[in-house]
This record gives C-alpha cells, sequence and structure tokens, in this order.
C-alpha cells in the first residue's frame, strides 16, 4: 500500500500537469480564433479569383496553359510530388498521426514509383525524414506567424518540378477544419489543375468585360496565383486544424486530470482511515492486555 | 440603365480585406497604364502594375500601394484583387526606406546573372510605400 505521503505527492503532479493542459487550452482557443479569422479573411480573395477564373476558361483556350496539361507517355511514369502538411508541435491528439497515416496509404498506391516529397511541419519531417524518403523540400516553424509568402514558396517548388518534367503530378495531404470537434484529412491534386474545377462554376456568366490586356494573358498570369492560393488555404486550413485538435486534446486531458485526483483523493482519505483505524485498534487491544 | 451614385470599392489581399467602401471615383495603376474609374464605367477585367491606387470619397482621398494583381471593373463596383496592399497607416516607412536602398545598390552595382527584373521590382515596391506614405504624411 503506497503511503500517505507517496499520494500527496502523486495528486500534487497531477495538478502541476493539468495546470499546463488548462493553460494550454486556452492558448489553443485564442489561437484557433485568431486561425479561423485567418481563414475568413483569405476567403474572399480565393472567391473572387474562382469566380474571374471559371468565367476567363470560357474564353480561353485553357489545355494549351502547362499547367492544365495532363503528362503523357513516359513523363505520366514519373513520380508525383506529394506534400504533406503536419503541424511543427505534438500534444494535438491524433492530428499528425491521421495525416501520416493517409500519406503513407498513398505513398503504397503509388506502387513502384515512390512519390517525392514536400514536407511542411516538424512533425512530418522527423518522421519523413528517417526513412529514407527522396525529399524536395521541406518548411519548418512556419505555423507561428503563416503568411501568403509560404504558400508562394511552396507553389514555386511544386510549379517548379511540373514544369521541368521532374514529376508528373503535385499532390497535397492536409488535415481541414470542419469543426472544433472534427478535422478531415483531404488528400486533394493540384497540378495539373484539373480542368472541370476551372469550370465548376460555369452556371454564372461573367458580363461582357473589356480586357487589358488579353483574356488570354490575364489567365496565364493567373493560373500560377491560383496554385498560391490553393496552397494557402490548405495551410490556413492546417493551421486551424491544428488548434482545434489541440483544444479538443488538451480539454479531454484537463479532465482525465481533474478525474484521476477525484480517485486519487478518495483512496488516499481511504488509506489515511485505514491507517487511523490501525491505530485505534493497536491502542484498544494494548489497554486491553493490561 | 440609370447610372449609380458610388462605387463600392473592395481591396483584398489572400490574407484580409484590405479596403471596402463606398467612393466616388477610383485610380487604378493598371498593367498597360493608369485608368480612373467613375460611377458607370464599363465592364473592365485589368491587370495591375506595382503603383499606387487613390480613391476618392467626397473632398477625402486616400492612397494605398498596390502591387500584381487585377482589377474588375464592374458599373457600380470596383475589385481589386492584389497580391499586396498596404494604406499609408500600414506602411513602415523605416523599411521600405531600406529595401529602397538595398534595390538601387543592386541595381548600381550590378553582379553577373543578376535578377534585374526582380531588384527593379524590389525598388520600384519601395518607392511605391515612400510615395504613398509620404502624401499620408502632408495630409495630416
Amino acid at each position: 500500500m503506497p503511503s500517505l505521503l507517496d499520494l500527496r505527492r502523486r495528486i500534487r503532479a497531477v495538478k502541476s500537469t493539468q495546470q499546463i493542459t488548462k493553460a494550454m487550452k486556452a492558448i489553443s482557443a485564442s489561437r484557433l480564433r485568431r486561425a479561423q479569422d485567418a481563414m475568413m479573411g483569405a476567403r474572399p480573395f480565393a472567391a473572387q479569383m474562382e469566380r474571374v477564373l471559371s468565367g476567363l476558361a470560357t474564353q480561353v483556350d485553357t489545355s494549351a496553359h502547362p499547367l492544365l496539361q495532363q503528362p503523357e507517355g513516359e513523363a505520366a511514369e514519373r513520380p508525383s510530388l506529394l506534400i504533406v502538411v503536419t503541424a511543427d508541435k505534438g500534444l494535438c491528439g491524433s492530428f499528425n498521426t491521421n495525416i501520416i497515416k493517409t500519406a503513407g496509404t498513398v505513398i503504397t498506391e503509388q506502387g513502384a514509383t515512390p512519390p517525392t516529397l514536400g514536407l511542411v511541419g516538424k512533425k512530418g519531417r522527423d518522421f519523413f525524414g528517417r526513412r529514407g524518403f527522396d525529399i524536395r523540400f521541406e518548411l519548418v516553424n512556419i505555423f507561428t506567424s503563416l503568411k501568403y509568402a509560404h504558400a508562394q514558396a511552396i507553389a514555386k517548388e511544386a510549379t517548379a518540378a511540373f514544369t521541368d518534367g521532374e514529376v508528373s503530378s503535385v499532390h497535397v495531404v492536409y488535415n481541414e477544419f470542419k469543426s472544433v470537434l472534427q478535422q478531415e484529412v483531404i488528400s486533394r491534386q493540384v497540378l495539373p489543375i484539373q480542368p472541370m474545377e476551372v469550370a465548376a462554376v460555369e452556371g454564372e456568366q461573367l458580363p461582357d468585360y473589356l480586357y487589358e490586356p488579353e483574356p488570354a494573358a490575364i489567365f496565364d498570369s493567373l493560373i500560377p496565383r491560383h496554385v498560391e492560393v490553393q496552397f494557402y488555404r490548405a495551410l490556413l486550413e492546417s493551421a486551424a486544424a491544428e488548434h482545434a485538435a489541440r483544444l479538443t486534446a488538451m480539454d479531454a486531458a484537463t479532465n482525465n486530470a481533474s478525474e484521476m485526483i477525484d480517485n486519487l483523493t478518495l483512496y488516499m482519505n481511504k488509506v489515511r482511515q485505514a491507517k487511523i483505524t490501525g491505530e485505534i485498534i493497536e491502542i484498544v487491544s494494548g489497554a486491553e492486555a493490561l | 440603365m440609370a447610372i449609380p451614385d458610388h462605387l463600392t470599392l473592395e481591396i483584398v489581399t489572400p490574407e484580409r480585406a484590405v479596403v471596402s467602401e463606398q467612393v466616388d471615383e477610383v485610380l487604378v495603376p493598371g498593367a498597360e497604364g493608369s485608368f480612373g474609374v467613375l460611377p458607370g464605367h464599363t465592364p473592365l477585367l485589368a491587370m495591375l502594375q506595382v503603383g499606387e491606387l487613390w480613391y476618392r470619397r467626397g473632398d477625402e482621398t486616400s492612397y494605398v500601394a498596390v502591387s500584381f494583381g487585377f482589377a474588375e471593373v464592374q458599373p457600380d463596383r470596383v475589385t481589386v484583387l492584389a497580391q499586396i496592399a498596404e494604406t499609408a497607416e500600414d506602411i513602415d516607412v523605416t523599411r521600405a526606406e531600406e529595401a529602397q536602398g538595398r534595390a538601387q545598390g543592386r541595381l548600381d552595382q550590378p553582379v553577373v546573372d543578376m535578377d534585374f527584373e526582380r531588384a527593379r521590382l524590389a525598388l520600384l515596391k519601395s518607392l511605391t510605400r515612400l510615395q504613398v506614405a509620404g502624401r499620408a504624411r502632408i495630409r495630416g
């Protein structure tokens, strides 16, 4: 039976852990709010962009653009580039595990030609970096101050790899923020851009614009932006999902700690009572012996 | 069609909406030259270049430094999607001055295989920022 002193120490230890999880929960809550704001802030740009692009797509021969071209023949056999977006930190439930698991499935699906990897976030880098994959780039510590420039950097790497013909396609795997309680792992093809994606909002016709310069030139310069926006969205979603996951995990941890403290306190009281009872019996039997 | 009284100006960057206001007139730095927009402008889709955009609301004129992107003009609204858009208050003058110095330095002493276009754009961006910031100071 553990001594009273041991039990008190345990309770104190659990209490200080609980304080930490509580603080982390509060921090995640405020970061989550900021991440959600950033997500909202990015929406109008992406929406406008998509609207104009799909409008332009009806006017321009879209198949000519290199980023829309499906590689054929030998080029299609090349490995693909898989960009895995994980968090920089742990303690967020199954957030990183889920991503890594999905990325693993995608890699095995590719079979004979394992994909090149682009790793965002420390957790993914640590996992895949040690396992001898071909890594094209890694990007860590970006989530504390996520900027559009980060998405641009990723887009630049991905676009270069694709247009140089080094990879046949570019996919991104990330956690999408569904709600505070729910994240969903999304695996999506970014390059080549799927034509139906461009023509998605065709029902809404753009008015008859004057173009300056001509539509094709505008389209060409918008397509790379479109890729950037896609990556930016993935990063923002992942950041929000990470904080949400951590919020939930830390909430559960705090509750577990309270439960543990309750159980330990109950046990401690029992032990104390048993000790007192024992002492009383000793005294009584001592007195009887006299 | 009746000509609308005002324009709704929206300037958005990938990160946030910078300006969302009712205005009377806008001047946009288009890739093929700046153009002014008054209410009732014909629909226009134009690329932007690095430059200064201003908009007027009554007697009050505000300036925004924008770079890269495009503007969509409709009779009653102007939507500017720019990669960078900074109002005069947002601009860090010392940083812009430093950037200008750096870019100028690179252009003055070119090294082999230097990216001229990038240096030129950097210089242009810093100059635009300084210009916009300067206007705010004159007014304030």
